[in-house]
């Protein structure tokens, strides 16, 4: 078996001599998570950031079998308003669904600003209304912040990071390593809708849909997943940057399995398709905001779908596929025409800023 | 959006499958080359190789426009972007493209040179009258299909007066690269390989029509099938080469009348005609220099042209040694058969003109094919 096996990536390391950061390191590909590995990892290393999950999971002090979760984000979109939310909503909502994946009842947020010199004050303030009305929808109230301005040219409008922390139930353990070859992989409703709509307002591409964004907080969604799968639910990820193609990727990798999916059972709204066909994109490396993976083992499987389905951000909610055996870490497709193909990671960057 | 998807029926596709593996004769190997990377994709993007019998291969051919542009073309774009005046215009798919030393726009935009991704040649021209102040050279790539708006665009920026507008021409020609391969055997340059047809792309034959792949039949004795891109429409083109095989006979058939005539556009031909002609002989990646294979700006448009217009030096640059795309192009080996493939070869480092869009052949074989390699290997084991 070994003379067959992929060969490992001998993958050259960044020139951090003489490299520079450019565009391809923001994708969301193989070269991020390079950058994060060679640069943040190595210099940060810890048993939590090692777990390389969305957010991480730790004991709290004092408190006996208290257990919370913490995850941040940083969003840099352009534009900053787009069909379905904005730059605000889409922070809030990223951040309590990166906690809301972790199985966590998110709690808090807090929020951080850097504004360009010159950018509107009427857009700021639509902005920060947006994420006060998305909060006090999620019932995750902002409790703290911080806003720095820079000066004209060294920002582009405004960039907003936040943090978010929540609280895990006891015997709640959701991690990217945990899937088994036999576990099922369910998807919470059709791909490429943020991505797609993102594209489409941006003027210079000529072309209109009626695709909304599908930014929205899930912890709703999360938290009746968690009761109805108990100990079956393995994991759950959201999609986001390099589209469910990167999360099967991350998943397949960190639990050194393979998964199959079958193309005739993925989501994807006509105009989406018809959208990436103009711009040569695949709908699989297309960025979500209100979407999510979940893999199950296959008894628990139903009851988790029944959960989803019940929920108004679940109602489409299917079983896209399988984990299987598989040491090459390959994510596979079983195409609408029968034939096999891998999916694979999203290489360099295909559009700019997106999330 | 309903025409796309009558194209994609897949009960219709394994009906296909079903009759090209009733009618493939056991006893005959059939190899044929899909010339252009649009149709790669379509055979790696739906998995068309699991539904075609094992002695029917399709071999991947060098019509990927990005793929065969020699590293010396991409570093002298390198080098023009780097000059403070100009703004270069440019399809994303070229940003990552590598040129020497690991050299990339993406890299030289990180460094600080003025690049625009755009999405048609439009765009460009739009930049050029936004900042009457910028040089934008638009970074023109492609087979026919692109040339003709290339070829307007030039007689736009004439009309608007535009003086801060040109283009750097890499446009290439379909029947010259399939000609090169066809003669490798007899130039002795590459290993030979017995290819009984070619599935040409109805896109680059919209503008050329089918005429000019008549003289690969009478001097050649090929056959040509001119296929529609959708997957369905592959299928059934590979069946009308194989029933041309097995018949024994030897034609230019055209599978997309859906768009394609014999004598092409005749108005875009002229167009292109008005603004290029042909060049002595370009590089082709992969394929080494092919006589009269590409296209410049007629003298009537040399304020037009870049390579003109910042007196560009060619640079010649060659690729990693161990490459074999030269091979691969004509058939002669596959993706896995080079040692550099997915160890220091992947779409992120590229090494040769195969693995740098996915329309390549030993791309398309890593985004979507290698997972078949250990079943092919163990295969192998098994017989021998
Ligand atoms: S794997 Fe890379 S180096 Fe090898 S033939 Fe393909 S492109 Fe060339």
């Amino acid at each position: 078996m070994s003379e067959t096996r992929e060969p490992r990536l001998r993958r050259r390391r960044m020139d951090v001599k003489s490299g520079r950061v450019d565009l391809s390191h923001g994708a969301g590909g193989r070269a991020s998570a390079q950058l994060i590995d060679e640069i943040f990892r190595d210099a940060f290393s810890n048993a939590w950031l090692d777990q390389g999950n969305d957010q991480a999971a730790f004991d709290v002090p004092l408190v006996p079998g208290g257990r919370m979760v913490m995850a941040t984000d940083a969003h840099v979109i352009t534009p900053l308003f787009f069909p379905g939310g904005d730059i605000g909503s889409l922070a809030v909502h990223g951040t309590i669904n990166d906690v809301a994946v972790g199985g966590a009842v998110p709690l808090h947020l807090a929020v951080s600003f850097i504004v360009e010199e010159g950018f509107p004050l009427a857009d700021l303030k639509r902005i920060a209304d947006s994420m006060g009305r998305a909060s006090r929808e999620a019932g995750v109230p902002i409790v703290t912040g911080d806003t720095k301005v820079v000066e004209r040219g060294k920002a582009d409008g405004v960039f907003i990071t936040t943090t978010g922390i929540g609280v895990l139930a006891p015997g709640v353990e959701l991690s990217g390593d945990r899937a088994r070859p036999g576990d099922v992989v369910l998807l919470s409703g059709s791909i490429g809708d943020h991505g797609v709509a993102i594209m489409a307002s941006r003027e210079n591409l000529g072309f209109e849909t009626a695709i909304v964004s599908d930014s929205a907080a899930l912890h709703r969604l999360t938290a009746a997943m968690v009761a109805a799968g108990g100990t079956g639910l393995k994991l759950m990820r959201d999609p986001t940057r390099g589209g469910l193609a990167a999360t099967l990727n991350e998943i397949a990798t960190q639990s050194r399995v393979g998964i199959r999916i079958a193309e005739e059972a993925l989501p994807i709204k006509a105009q989406v398709v018809a959208a990436c066909e103009l711009l040569g994109l695949d709908p699989l490396n297309v960025a979500n905001e209100g979407k999510l993976v979940a893999v199950v083992e296959a008894g628990a499987a139903e009851a988790v779908l029944a959960a989803m389905r019940a929920d108004p951000l679940g109602r489409e909610a299917v079983a896209i596929g399988e984990v299987i055996e598989d040491d090459r870490s390959f994510v596979q497709m079983t195409t609408s025409f029968g034939g096999g193909r891998i999916v694979d990671w999203l290489t360099g960057e295909q559009l700019p800023r997106i999330c | 959006m309903k025409h796309v998807d009558e194209y994609r029926d897949g009960k219709l596709a394994r009906a296909i499958a079903a009759t090209i593996a009733a009618e493939a004769d056991p006893t005959r190997d059939y190899a044929f080359m899909e010339f252009c990377g649009g149709h790669t994709h379509a055979i790696s993007r739906y998995g068309l190789e699991d539904l075609l019998p094992a002695n029917v291969r399709m071999i991947h051919g060098p019509g990927c426009p990005v793929c065969v542009l020699p590293i010396g073309r991409v570093d002298e774009a390198i080098e023009l972007a780097k000059n403070p005046d100009v703004t270069l215009a440019t399809y994303a798919d070229l940003m990552r493209v590598p040129g020497s030393r690991g050299a990339s726009l993406i890299k030289a935009k990180a460094a600080g040179a003025d690049i625009r991704m755009v999405y048609s040649t439009l765009d460009a021209i739009r930049i050029a009258e936004e900042r009457p102040d910028r040089q934008v050279v638009f970074f023109a790539i492609g087979f026919e299909t692109t040339t003709p708006p290339s070829a307007m665009a030039v007689k736009l920026a004439e009309a608007r007066g535009l003086t801060n507008f040109s283009i750097f021409c890499n446009h290439v020609l379909t029947p010259s690269a399939i000609r090169a391969i066809l003669e490798a055997p007899k130039t002795g340059g590459l290993p030979p390989v017995r290819i009984q047809g070619f599935l040409g792309p109805s896109h680059v034959s919209a503008i050329i029509g089918t005429k000019p792949y008549d003289t690969f039949v009478a001097e050649f004795a090929q056959r040509i099938v001119v296929s529609g891109f959708e997957p369905l429409d592959v299928m059934q083109s590979i069946l009308m080469l194989l029933r041309q095989v097995n018949e024994g006979r030897t034609a230019v058939e055209n599978q997309y009348i859906r768009a394609v005539t014999p004598e092409g556009n005749r108005a875009a031909q002229a167009l292109v005609d008005e603004v290029f002609e042909l060049r002595d002989s370009f590089e082709w990646r992969g394929l080494g220099a092919i006589p009269h294979s590409a296209l410049r700006l007629r003298e009537r448009y040399a304020t037009f042209d870049a390579e003109r217009r910042f007196a560009m030096t060619p640079i010649v640059a060659s690729d990693n040694p161990a490459c074999e795309c030269g091979t691969i192009l004509i058939g002669a080996k596959q993706p896995a058969d080079c040692r550099l493939f997915g160890t220091v070869c992947t779409p992120e480092t590229p090494m040769g003109s195969c693995m740098v869009s996915s329309e390549g052949a030993c791309a398309a074989h890593w985004t979507y094919g290698r997972f078949r390699d250990r079943a092919r290997a163990s295969a192998g084991r098994a017989a021998s």
